[in-house]
Protein backbone atom coordinates (compact mmCIF):
# COMPACT_ATOMS: atom_id res chain seq x y z
CA UNK A 1 0.00 0.00 0.00
CA UNK A 2 1.13 3.67 -1.21
CA UNK A 3 2.53 5.64 2.31
CA UNK A 4 2.70 2.92 4.21
CA UNK A 5 5.62 0.27 3.09
CA UNK A 6 7.78 2.63 1.87
CA UNK A 7 7.96 4.16 5.32
CA UNK A 8 8.75 0.38 7.00
CA UNK A 9 11.67 0.04 4.57
CA UNK A 10 13.97 -1.93 6.75
CA UNK A 11 17.19 -0.40 4.76
CA UNK A 12 15.75 3.35 5.33
CA UNK A 13 15.39 2.06 8.68
CA UNK A 14 19.06 1.21 9.51
CA UNK A 15 19.88 4.48 7.80
CA UNK A 16 18.54 6.72 10.00
CA UNK A 17 19.43 4.26 13.28
CA UNK A 18 22.95 4.74 11.96
CA UNK A 19 22.50 8.37 11.71
CA UNK A 20 20.83 8.65 15.22
CA UNK A 21 23.92 6.56 16.23
CA UNK A 22 26.39 8.83 15.15
CA UNK A 23 24.98 12.03 16.52
CA UNK A 24 24.37 10.20 20.23
CA UNK A 25 27.15 11.09 22.68
CA UNK A 26 25.14 11.21 26.20
CA UNK A 27 21.74 10.08 27.86
CA UNK A 28 18.51 11.98 26.32
CA UNK A 29 14.53 11.45 27.74
CA UNK A 30 12.65 11.67 24.49
CA UNK A 31 8.62 11.68 25.69
CA UNK A 32 6.02 10.27 22.59
CA UNK A 33 2.86 11.53 23.73
CA UNK A 34 0.63 9.85 21.36
CA UNK A 35 -0.43 6.15 22.41
CA UNK A 36 -0.53 5.22 18.51
CA UNK A 37 3.50 5.92 18.62
CA UNK A 38 4.23 3.64 22.12
CA UNK A 39 2.00 0.97 20.30
CA UNK A 40 4.00 1.40 16.77
CA UNK A 41 7.50 1.47 19.15
CA UNK A 42 6.88 -1.51 21.14
CA UNK A 43 5.56 -3.28 18.02
CA UNK A 44 8.52 -2.67 15.70
CA UNK A 45 10.68 -3.13 18.75
CA UNK A 46 12.39 0.53 18.14
CA UNK A 47 13.55 1.16 21.54
CA UNK A 48 15.58 -1.97 21.27
CA UNK A 49 17.82 -0.77 18.34
CA UNK A 50 18.15 3.13 19.19
CA UNK A 51 21.30 3.72 21.22
CA UNK A 52 21.59 2.42 24.84
CA UNK A 53 21.71 6.74 25.37
CA UNK A 54 18.24 6.90 24.50
CA UNK A 55 15.10 6.33 26.97
CA UNK A 56 11.92 6.83 25.35
CA UNK A 57 8.62 7.30 27.86
CA UNK A 58 5.53 7.38 27.19
CA UNK A 59 3.18 10.21 27.61
CA UNK A 60 -0.86 10.64 28.26
CA UNK A 61 -1.66 10.63 24.48
CA UNK A 62 -4.62 7.96 24.96
CA UNK A 63 -8.01 9.03 25.35
CA UNK A 64 -9.48 6.07 25.95
CA UNK A 65 -6.59 5.77 28.91
CA UNK A 66 -7.47 9.26 30.28
CA UNK A 67 -10.98 9.37 30.01
CA UNK A 68 -12.34 10.13 33.70
CA UNK A 69 -13.43 7.19 35.85
CA UNK A 70 -16.25 9.95 36.82
CA UNK A 71 -17.07 10.29 33.33
CA UNK A 72 -17.29 6.26 32.90
CA UNK A 73 -19.39 6.16 35.54
CA UNK A 74 -21.29 8.55 33.95
CA UNK A 75 -21.52 6.18 30.66
CA UNK A 76 -22.58 3.32 33.00
CA UNK A 77 -25.40 5.29 34.50
CA UNK A 78 -26.77 6.96 31.09
CA UNK A 79 -26.27 3.50 29.19
CA UNK A 80 -28.09 1.66 31.88
CA UNK A 81 -31.31 3.66 31.61
CA UNK A 82 -34.38 2.89 29.55
CA UNK A 83 -34.99 3.85 26.17
CA UNK A 84 -31.43 5.11 25.82
CA UNK A 85 -29.21 3.49 23.03
CA UNK A 86 -25.61 4.41 23.86
CA UNK A 87 -22.90 4.54 20.96
CA UNK A 88 -19.29 3.98 21.33
CA UNK A 89 -15.90 3.85 20.09
CA UNK A 90 -15.15 0.39 20.38
CA UNK A 91 -12.21 0.82 22.67
CA UNK A 92 -14.58 2.33 25.21
CA UNK A 93 -16.55 -0.89 26.16
CA UNK A 94 -13.88 -2.13 28.31
CA UNK A 95 -12.71 0.40 30.28
CA UNK A 96 -13.44 -0.49 34.24
CA UNK A 97 -15.69 2.31 36.25
CA UNK A 98 -15.78 2.28 39.76
CA UNK A 99 -18.22 -0.60 39.34
CA UNK A 100 -18.41 -2.95 35.89
CA UNK A 101 -17.80 -1.28 32.28
CA UNK A 102 -20.42 -0.67 29.36
CA UNK A 103 -19.77 -4.68 28.25
CA UNK A 104 -21.25 -5.68 32.22
CA UNK A 105 -24.00 -2.86 31.64
CA UNK A 106 -24.80 -4.32 28.05
CA UNK A 107 -24.74 -7.95 29.38
CA UNK A 108 -27.75 -6.58 31.85
CA UNK A 109 -29.78 -5.92 28.95
CA UNK A 110 -28.79 -2.17 28.04
CA UNK A 111 -28.38 -1.57 24.06
CA UNK A 112 -25.01 -0.46 23.83
CA UNK A 113 -23.75 -0.41 20.25
CA UNK A 114 -20.40 -0.03 18.44
CA UNK A 115 -20.11 2.84 16.23
CA UNK A 116 -16.58 3.20 13.80
CA UNK A 117 -17.95 6.91 13.12
CA UNK A 118 -20.33 9.90 15.24
CA UNK A 119 -22.03 10.22 11.96
CA UNK A 120 -23.01 6.01 12.37
CA UNK A 121 -24.29 7.67 15.55
CA UNK A 122 -26.93 10.25 13.97
CA UNK A 123 -28.10 7.61 11.52
CA UNK A 124 -28.71 5.45 14.69
CA UNK A 125 -31.07 8.38 15.96
CA UNK A 126 -32.37 8.91 12.97
CA UNK A 127 -33.73 5.66 12.59
CA UNK A 128 -35.05 5.33 16.49
CA UNK A 129 -37.21 8.23 16.34
CA UNK A 130 -38.38 6.61 19.58
CA UNK A 131 -34.95 6.40 21.69
CA UNK A 132 -32.43 8.61 22.77
CA UNK A 133 -29.04 7.92 21.22
CA UNK A 134 -26.56 9.08 23.14
CA UNK A 135 -22.93 9.30 21.57
CA UNK A 136 -19.69 9.16 23.85
CA UNK A 137 -17.61 11.74 22.28
CA UNK A 138 -14.33 11.12 23.71
CA UNK A 139 -10.25 11.88 22.06
CA UNK A 140 -8.26 14.62 21.90
CA UNK A 141 -8.36 16.54 19.09
CA UNK A 142 -7.97 14.16 16.21
CA UNK A 143 -11.42 13.21 16.72
CA UNK A 144 -12.74 16.80 17.54
CA UNK A 145 -13.74 17.86 14.41
CA UNK A 146 -15.99 14.33 13.71
CA UNK A 147 -17.42 14.31 17.08
CA UNK A 148 -18.43 18.29 16.37
CA UNK A 149 -19.29 17.84 12.39
CA UNK A 150 -22.32 15.38 14.27
CA UNK A 151 -23.40 17.86 16.27
CA UNK A 152 -23.73 20.18 13.57
CA UNK A 153 -25.26 17.54 11.09
CA UNK A 154 -27.94 16.39 14.02
CA UNK A 155 -28.91 20.11 14.24
CA UNK A 156 -29.35 20.24 10.47
CA UNK A 157 -31.13 16.92 10.44
CA UNK A 158 -33.95 18.34 13.62
CA UNK A 159 -32.89 15.32 15.36
CA UNK A 160 -33.80 16.12 18.98
CA UNK A 161 -33.55 12.54 20.05
CA UNK A 162 -29.22 12.56 19.59
CA UNK A 163 -26.97 13.73 22.41
CA UNK A 164 -22.94 13.39 23.00
CA UNK A 165 -21.36 12.62 26.86
CA UNK A 166 -18.24 15.21 25.94
CA UNK A 167 -14.88 14.35 27.24
CA UNK A 168 -12.55 16.30 25.37
CA UNK A 169 -9.01 16.67 25.61
CA UNK A 170 -6.26 18.65 24.48
CA UNK A 171 -2.47 17.89 23.52
CA UNK A 172 -0.81 21.24 24.62
CA UNK A 173 -1.84 21.45 28.09
CA UNK A 174 -1.01 18.55 28.85
CA UNK A 175 2.37 18.97 27.62
CA UNK A 176 2.59 22.17 29.93
CA UNK A 177 1.76 19.76 32.66
CA UNK A 178 4.53 17.50 32.68
CA UNK A 179 7.10 20.03 31.86
CA UNK A 180 6.12 22.36 34.75
CA UNK A 181 6.21 19.20 37.19
CA UNK A 182 9.08 19.11 39.47
CA UNK A 183 9.59 15.66 38.78
CA UNK A 184 9.66 16.64 34.92
CA UNK A 185 12.30 14.08 32.97
CA UNK A 186 11.17 14.80 29.64
CA UNK A 187 13.93 16.72 27.82
CA UNK A 188 12.37 16.53 23.66
CA UNK A 189 8.91 15.43 22.84
CA UNK A 190 7.99 13.93 19.66
CA UNK A 191 4.46 15.69 19.19
CA UNK A 192 1.32 13.95 17.57
CA UNK A 193 1.22 13.84 14.10
CA UNK A 194 -2.42 13.07 13.53
CA UNK A 195 -3.37 15.49 16.37
CA UNK A 196 -0.96 18.10 14.66
CA UNK A 197 -3.17 16.96 11.42
CA UNK A 198 -6.12 18.94 12.63
CA UNK A 199 -4.65 21.93 14.53
CA UNK A 200 -1.15 22.57 12.93
CA UNK A 201 2.01 22.82 15.13
CA UNK A 202 1.77 26.79 15.54
CA UNK A 203 0.45 26.01 19.84
CA UNK A 204 3.81 24.10 20.30
CA UNK A 205 6.21 27.39 19.82
CA UNK A 206 5.25 28.58 22.91
CA UNK A 207 5.54 25.52 24.87
CA UNK A 208 9.71 24.84 23.28
CA UNK A 209 10.59 28.71 24.42
CA UNK A 210 9.07 28.25 27.75
CA UNK A 211 10.67 24.91 28.58
CA UNK A 212 13.78 25.10 26.05
CA UNK A 213 12.23 21.26 24.55
CA UNK A 214 13.05 20.60 21.08
CA UNK A 215 9.55 19.39 19.74
CA UNK A 216 9.28 17.49 16.54
CA UNK A 217 5.72 16.34 14.80
CA UNK A 218 6.50 12.51 14.31
CA UNK A 219 4.34 10.08 12.13
CA UNK A 220 3.28 6.61 12.89
CA UNK A 221 5.25 4.44 10.93
CA UNK A 222 8.91 3.20 12.01
CA UNK A 223 10.59 5.45 9.50
CA UNK A 224 8.10 8.14 10.71
CA UNK A 225 9.50 7.67 14.04
CA UNK A 226 12.76 7.46 13.78
CA UNK A 227 13.25 10.61 11.95
CA UNK A 228 11.02 12.11 14.89
CA UNK A 229 13.87 11.06 17.54
CA UNK A 230 16.73 11.96 14.93
CA UNK A 231 15.24 15.40 14.87
CA UNK A 232 15.00 15.56 18.46
CA UNK A 233 18.56 14.11 19.54
CA UNK A 234 20.30 16.73 17.04
CA UNK A 235 18.81 19.49 18.03
CA UNK A 236 19.16 17.96 22.03
CA UNK A 237 23.41 17.61 21.09
CA UNK A 238 22.78 20.88 19.84
CA UNK A 239 21.19 22.78 22.78
CA UNK A 240 18.45 24.40 20.52
CA UNK A 241 15.02 23.99 21.24
CA UNK A 242 12.69 24.51 18.15
CA UNK A 243 9.36 23.14 16.90
CA UNK A 244 10.42 21.07 13.53
CA UNK A 245 8.19 19.18 11.65
CA UNK A 246 9.00 15.20 10.46
CA UNK A 247 5.51 14.43 9.32
CA UNK A 248 5.10 17.17 6.39
CA UNK A 249 3.38 15.02 4.02
CA UNK A 250 0.35 14.96 6.45
CA UNK A 251 0.65 18.12 8.47
CA UNK A 252 0.88 21.61 7.79
CA UNK A 253 1.87 24.88 10.15
CA UNK A 254 -1.99 25.41 9.60
CA UNK A 255 -3.50 22.51 10.43
CA UNK A 256 -6.81 22.06 8.56
CA UNK A 257 -8.62 25.25 8.63
CA UNK A 258 -11.75 23.64 8.03
CA UNK A 259 -11.66 21.37 10.89
CA UNK A 260 -10.60 24.01 13.05
CA UNK A 261 -13.85 26.19 12.13
CA UNK A 262 -16.10 23.66 13.04
CA UNK A 263 -14.42 22.33 16.33
CA UNK A 264 -14.62 26.08 17.22
CA UNK A 265 -18.15 26.96 16.23
CA UNK A 266 -18.96 23.78 18.65
CA UNK A 267 -16.26 23.65 21.59
CA UNK A 268 -14.86 26.12 23.79
CA UNK A 269 -12.33 25.46 26.35
CA UNK A 270 -12.74 24.08 29.84
CA UNK A 271 -11.12 22.60 32.43
CA UNK A 272 -11.04 18.56 32.28
CA UNK A 273 -9.72 16.22 35.08
CA UNK A 274 -7.74 13.23 33.24
CA UNK A 275 -7.99 9.77 34.70
CA UNK A 276 -4.79 9.11 36.92
CA UNK A 277 -3.38 12.32 36.33
CA UNK A 278 -6.32 14.89 37.87
CA UNK A 279 -7.18 18.32 36.86
CA UNK A 280 -5.71 20.12 34.23
CA UNK A 281 -6.58 23.49 34.10
CA UNK A 282 -7.84 24.72 30.46
CA UNK A 283 -7.31 20.97 28.76
CA UNK A 284 -10.68 20.00 27.64
CA UNK A 285 -13.41 20.90 25.15
CA UNK A 286 -17.31 21.18 26.22
CA UNK A 287 -20.18 22.25 24.36
CA UNK A 288 -20.92 25.94 23.73
CA UNK A 289 -23.87 27.08 25.40
CA UNK A 290 -25.42 27.50 21.92
CA UNK A 291 -24.81 23.36 22.02
CA UNK A 292 -25.51 22.86 25.43
CA UNK A 293 -29.56 21.04 24.38
CA UNK A 294 -26.71 18.28 22.97
CA UNK A 295 -25.33 17.66 26.17
CA UNK A 296 -26.09 14.16 27.07
CA UNK A 297 -24.98 14.84 31.06
CA UNK A 298 -27.85 17.94 31.28
CA UNK A 299 -30.09 15.55 29.05
CA UNK A 300 -29.55 12.50 31.98
CA UNK A 301 -29.06 14.52 35.14
CA UNK A 302 -25.81 11.88 36.26
CA UNK A 303 -23.95 14.94 37.79
CA UNK A 304 -23.50 13.34 40.87
CA UNK A 305 -21.52 10.79 40.78
CA UNK A 306 -18.41 9.57 42.97
CA UNK A 307 -15.95 7.46 41.53
CA UNK A 308 -13.68 4.78 43.31
CA UNK A 309 -10.39 3.62 41.75
CA UNK A 310 -8.32 0.92 42.03
CA UNK A 311 -5.81 1.89 44.77
CA UNK A 312 -3.15 -0.99 43.43
CA UNK A 313 -3.08 0.96 40.05
CA UNK A 314 0.13 3.59 39.14
CA UNK A 315 -1.43 4.59 35.58
CA UNK A 316 -0.97 8.09 36.80
CA UNK A 317 2.77 8.12 36.96
CA UNK A 318 2.91 5.87 33.53
CA UNK A 319 0.93 8.42 31.56
CA UNK A 320 2.86 11.31 32.85
CA UNK A 321 6.61 9.30 32.10
CA UNK A 322 7.35 9.02 35.56
CA UNK A 323 7.40 4.88 35.77
CA UNK A 324 7.24 2.23 33.26
CA UNK A 325 4.70 -0.05 33.58
CA UNK A 326 6.93 -3.08 34.85
CA UNK A 327 7.58 -0.58 37.80
CA UNK A 328 3.99 -1.57 39.10
CA UNK A 329 3.38 -4.69 41.26
CA UNK A 330 0.14 -5.40 39.48
CA UNK A 331 1.04 -5.38 36.16
CA UNK A 332 0.60 -9.13 33.86
CA UNK A 333 -0.64 -10.49 37.21
CA UNK A 334 -3.76 -8.87 39.30
CA UNK A 335 -3.83 -6.62 35.69
CA UNK A 336 -3.90 -7.93 32.32
CA UNK A 337 -5.92 -7.04 29.41
CA UNK A 338 -8.82 -9.63 30.37
CA UNK A 339 -8.87 -8.15 33.97
CA UNK A 340 -7.65 -4.77 33.50
CA UNK A 341 -7.48 -2.40 37.11
CA UNK A 342 -7.08 0.41 34.82
CA UNK A 343 -7.42 2.40 31.74
CA UNK A 344 -3.61 1.93 30.55
CA UNK A 345 -4.21 -1.79 30.15
CA UNK A 346 -7.36 -1.79 28.45
CA UNK A 347 -6.43 0.47 25.13
CA UNK A 348 -4.58 -1.40 22.83
CA UNK A 349 -2.62 1.98 22.41
CA UNK A 350 -2.26 2.38 26.43
CA UNK A 351 1.57 1.92 27.34
CA UNK A 352 0.41 -0.85 29.60
CA UNK A 353 -1.38 -3.28 27.08
CA UNK A 354 1.55 -2.38 24.68
CA UNK A 355 4.20 -3.39 27.38
CA UNK A 356 2.00 -6.66 27.68
CA UNK A 357 1.38 -7.63 24.42
CA UNK A 358 4.98 -7.48 23.24
CA UNK A 359 6.48 -9.08 26.27
CA UNK A 360 8.44 -6.22 27.74
CA UNK A 361 8.09 -7.52 31.37
CA UNK A 362 11.75 -6.00 32.86
CA UNK B 1 -7.51 6.00 18.89
CA UNK B 2 -5.45 9.17 17.15
CA UNK B 3 -4.21 6.09 14.32
CA UNK B 4 -5.14 7.44 11.28
CA UNK B 5 -4.83 5.18 8.14
CA UNK B 6 -4.16 6.53 4.54
CA UNK B 7 -6.50 5.79 1.80
CA UNK B 8 -6.96 6.37 -2.24
CA UNK B 9 -10.06 8.38 -3.22
CA UNK B 10 -12.34 6.32 -5.34
CA UNK B 11 -15.41 8.28 -5.69
CA UNK B 12 -17.28 11.34 -4.51
CA UNK B 13 -20.75 12.78 -3.98
CA UNK B 14 -22.78 14.21 -1.51
CA UNK B 15 -25.36 13.04 1.12
CA UNK B 16 -28.21 15.24 2.94
CA UNK B 17 -25.49 17.93 2.66
CA UNK B 18 -22.27 16.24 3.63
CA UNK B 19 -19.54 15.39 1.24
CA UNK B 20 -18.67 11.78 1.10
CA UNK B 21 -16.51 9.76 -0.84
CA UNK B 22 -15.63 5.73 -1.09
CA UNK B 23 -11.93 4.91 0.07
CA UNK B 24 -9.80 2.68 -0.90
CA UNK B 25 -7.34 0.71 2.19
CA UNK B 26 -5.46 -1.12 0.27
CA UNK B 27 -8.48 -3.52 -0.65
CA UNK B 28 -10.87 -2.64 1.62
CA UNK B 29 -13.20 -0.29 0.69
CA UNK B 30 -15.04 2.43 2.78
CA UNK B 31 -17.33 5.40 3.08
CA UNK B 32 -16.00 8.25 4.70
CA UNK B 33 -16.70 12.18 5.15
CA UNK B 34 -14.56 14.38 2.92
CA UNK B 35 -16.41 17.38 4.60
CA UNK B 36 -12.87 18.57 5.76
CA UNK B 37 -10.88 18.60 2.50
CA UNK B 38 -13.18 20.28 -0.27
CA UNK B 39 -9.95 20.37 -2.21
CA UNK B 40 -9.77 16.55 -2.71
CA UNK B 41 -10.29 14.64 -6.44
CA UNK B 42 -10.62 11.27 -7.31
CA UNK B 43 -7.42 9.26 -7.27
CA UNK B 44 -5.92 11.93 -4.40
CA UNK B 45 -4.55 9.84 -1.05
CA UNK B 46 -6.04 11.24 2.35
CA UNK B 47 -5.47 10.21 6.05
CA UNK B 48 -8.76 8.66 7.52
CA UNK B 49 -9.41 8.70 11.24
CA UNK B 50 -13.00 7.38 12.65
CA UNK B 51 -14.58 7.89 9.16
CA UNK B 52 -13.49 11.89 8.60
CA UNK B 53 -10.62 12.57 5.96
CA UNK B 54 -8.38 14.85 7.84
CA UNK B 55 -6.01 16.01 5.05
CA UNK B 56 -4.90 15.12 1.77
CA UNK B 57 -1.26 13.59 1.72
CA UNK B 58 1.37 15.67 -0.27
CA UNK B 59 2.83 14.02 -2.40
CA UNK B 60 5.58 16.18 -3.14
CA UNK B 61 6.58 16.24 0.70
CA UNK B 62 6.87 12.51 0.95
CA UNK B 63 8.61 11.94 -2.41
CA UNK B 64 11.24 14.94 -0.98
CA UNK B 65 11.47 13.37 2.79
CA UNK B 66 12.20 9.67 1.25
CA UNK B 67 14.88 11.03 -1.59
CA UNK B 68 16.63 13.04 1.09
CA UNK B 69 16.61 9.82 2.99
CA UNK B 70 18.11 7.50 0.01
CA UNK B 71 20.99 10.34 -0.56
CA UNK B 72 21.94 10.09 3.02
CA UNK B 73 22.36 6.37 2.65
CA UNK B 74 24.07 6.46 -0.80
CA UNK B 75 26.77 8.57 1.07
CA UNK B 76 26.99 6.23 4.11
CA UNK B 77 27.73 3.18 1.27
CA UNK B 78 30.27 5.19 -0.43
CA UNK B 79 32.55 6.45 2.73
Amino acid sequence: MKYISEYRDAHRVQTVIDEITRTVSQPWVIMEICGGQTHSILKYGLEQILPKELELVHGPGCPVCVTSLEMIDKALAIAAQPDVIFTSYGDMLRVPGSDGDLFTVRASGADIRVVYSSLDAVKIAQENPEKQVVFFAIGFETTAPANAMSVIHAQKLGLNNFSLLVSHVRVPPAMHAILGSPDNRVQGFLAAGHVCTVMGYWEYSPIAEKYKVPIVVTGFEPLDILQGISFVVKQLEKGSYEVENAYSRVVSYEGNQPAQKIISQVFEDCDQKWRGIGNIPMSGWQLKPEFKSYDAADRFHVQRIKPTESPLCIAGQILQGLNKPFDCSAFANQCTPEHPLGATMVSSEGACAAYYRYGRST
Amino acid sequence: MCLAVPGKILDIYEINGLLMGKIDFGGVIREVCLTYVPEAKVGDYTIIHVGFALNLIDEKEAMETLALLDEISKQDLSE
